[in-house]
């Protein structure tokens, strides 16, 4: 590594470190995710045990968040539904990226009339509302999490394809690339040892924000059944399931709904933050 | 300003026959026959099959598509699958609901997103910038039907101000907007976000400008600067940002009609998910196509007028 890309990553990480909103969504994230991971040990129930002695009990010691009407605990459900909403978010953030890379590297890459029938075919997918797209797709595919990680992944392909083709565009004229060619280098070559590497950076800090997109689309169709199918816990389906009982027991609905505006706040600050470094002229 | 009206009309047309032929070609790729969908699964094969000839299904695939664009343009949105009522009334039934519901969250992110974002911008690093920053981020990371829920727990359940759902009796203006106001608040919230975010972001940049600082020195009053050398500067970003936004809030609508009951174009898209009734959710579909392609038209024809180089290009 040059002396100039180290001063140059320094710089970055002071800044990183210095924005504080940045820095609590780095925390936030991070406290979902091992709550996520340690979900098994550290629930204090089984999410999907019913005990209709229990049921629509308020919060007390033994259930600090309550439990539902099937007497389920709402704290280990709400732990349990992390695990969903960022396997979902992360998953199929993962699958845009790969998709919508690939979209943009080659419409950058080839330029001339491929590049015209997908960038075209981007601007129009992104100009239409994600979650009808994600409704749709999800409609036509059915429920269950790989058809919604594939359905949420196809919505934000898009997105990706956009950020992918304009660096593309610009490290494609680049000397080194010339030169790669020049010593008879194949355009899988190239693409792979000399254009991915190049714009990867820009990708993965957009991939931190629209994690948090994923996770709200995620929440979205969970709520209205078309998400994980129960009784599998996740917070979208906890919140339908709440708010029959929004008179009596509020708690239902407003606990998981706080679970994802924490989740997704952490991503969008952590996100926010990232893009800040990686683009100071972007900040918002 | 005709001809650039023109041009970005007719660059509308593909963008709404791309839509078009994206959402003929879902719907026939769906699994499942929808003969079947329409008529359950104990129908006969022969009720079927006369099913299957009624919706078309049997031509091939480019005479289907020929006749859906041609029907669409007449206006015909062909029948419902699940109770033979023509699509196009019931769409005209709900309509009004959502077109009052995401005008009136657009109108109030306009009304309060602007002045919030020019004020943080001008009290940068101050305690209501620092509020206004936190705003802004929780209403882009709330989901609409949640901060929907919180309304209706608060105003509905609690203080019993507000109808818990349903959208009124549309004759009825005082009933109508007794049962608008908390979904479009809940819409309203969300955009003021986005638009306080965008035009906090605008106004920073422009602020610092080297015209800024010459019609100051010029001697004009403060509020002159602002107004006409930085806001209206600001507006084009702003702009196309509101353009981008007000598609998010038709997304967000539907989750909103289905959180309060309320009839509209999203309860009617999520009704006819569940039952499979795909002629239905074309159709929706096609309508949702036409507001983009509006809202863009809106947007370009807006920054036209903001910005007279963009007529010319």
């Amino acid at each position: 590594m040059s002396e100039q890309q180290t001063s140059s990553r320094r710089r970055q990480w002071t800044t990183f470190t210095r924005n504080t909103t940045a820095l609590i969504g780095l925390f936030l994230a991070i406290v979902v995710t091992a709550l996520a991971v340690l979900a098994p040990w550290i629930s204090p129930h089984d999410p999907l045990k019913q005990n209709v002695y229990y049921r629509l009990k308020g919060p007390e010691p033994t259930h600090p968040l309550g439990v539902d009407d099937f007497g389920r605990d709402v704290l280990s459900r709400i732990l349990w539904g992390a695990r969903t909403s960022l396997i979902v978010g992360l998953a199929s953030v993962g699958v845009g990226m790969m998709l919508g890379t690939v979209m943009g590297i080659v419409a950058g890459f080839k330029g001339g009339p491929a590049e015209y029938a997908i960038m075209r075919g981007v601007d129009v997918l992104l100009s239409f509302p994600t979650l009808v797209m994600g409704l749709m797709v999800m409609a036509i595919l059915g429920s269950g999490m790989l058809k919604l990680i594939l359905a949420i992944g196809v919505v934000m392909s898009p997105r990706f394809a956009r950020v992918a083709h304009g660096p593309t565009l610009s490290v494609r004229e680049k000397e080194y690339v010339m030169a790669a060619r020049a010593v008879g280098a194949n355009d899988l070559r190239i693409l792979r040892r000399h254009i991915l590497p190049n714009i990867f950076g820009e990708i993965l800090v957009m991939a931190s924000l629209w994690t948090a997109t994923a996770i709200r689309i995620e929440a979205n169709l969970s709520f209205i059944g078309l998400g994980v199918p129960p009784p599998t816990p996740t917070w979208g389906n906890m919140i339908r399931d709440g708010v029959k009982w929004l008179t009596n027991a509020p708690y239902l609905s407003v606990f998981p709904g706080l679970a994802i505006l924490i989740t997704v706040l952490a991503f969008n600050m952590l996100g926010d933050g990232l893009r800040d470094v990686s683009d100071p002229k972007l900040q918002v | 300003m005709l001809s650039y009206m023109l041009r970005r009309i007719l660059v509308s047309i593909p963008i709404l026959l791309v839509v078009l032929t994206l959402v003929f070609l879902l719907v026939r790729i769906a699994p499942g026959d929808p003969a079947v969908a329409a008529l359950g699964d104990y129908a006969s094969q022969e009720a079927v099959e006369r099913m299957r000839e009624r919706m078309g299904l049997n031509a091939p695939l480019w005479l289907q598509y020929v006749h859906f664009l041609g029907k669409l343009v007449q206006g015909d949105f062909g029948r419902s699958l699940i109770n033979d009522v023509p699509v196009s009334q019931q769409i005209r039934r709900v309509l009004p609901y959502t077109l009052e519901l995401t005008g009136a969250g657009i109108f109030f992110g306009l009304l309060f997103g602007v002045p919030l974002g020019v004020v943080t911008a001008l009290r940068r690093n101050t305690l209501l910038d620092y509020g206004g920053r936190i705003f802004g981020l929780a209403g882009l990371s709330v989901p609409a039907f949640y901060l929907g829920i919180l309304l209706m727990l608060l105003f509905s359940v609690q203080l019993d101000w507000f109808p818990v759902v349903g959208g009124g009796e549309l004759s009825d203006l005082r009933d109508n907007l007794h049962h608008l106001v908390l979904p479009a608040l809940s819409l309203g919230l969300i955009m003021t976000a986005y638009i306080t975010r965008m035009t906090r972001s605008a106004m920073l940049q422009v602020l610092n400008e080297d015209y800024m600082r010459t019609a100051r020195a010029k001697g004009l009053r403060e509020r002159i600067v602002l107004l006409r050398h930085g806001l209206r500067t600001a507006l084009i970003p702003i702009v196309s940002v509101i353009g981008v936004y007000s598609i998010v809030l038709i997304g967000s609508s539907v989750m909103t009609e289905v959180v309060f009951s309320r009839p509209g174009l999203g309860k009617l898209m999520v009704g006819a998910m569940k039952q499979r009734d795909y002629t239905t959710l074309q159709s929706i579909m096609v309508i949702y196509a036409s507001f983009v392609v509006i809202i863009n038209l809106v947007t370009d024809l807006a920054y036209g007028m903001l910005d007279p180089r963009i007529r010319y290009q």
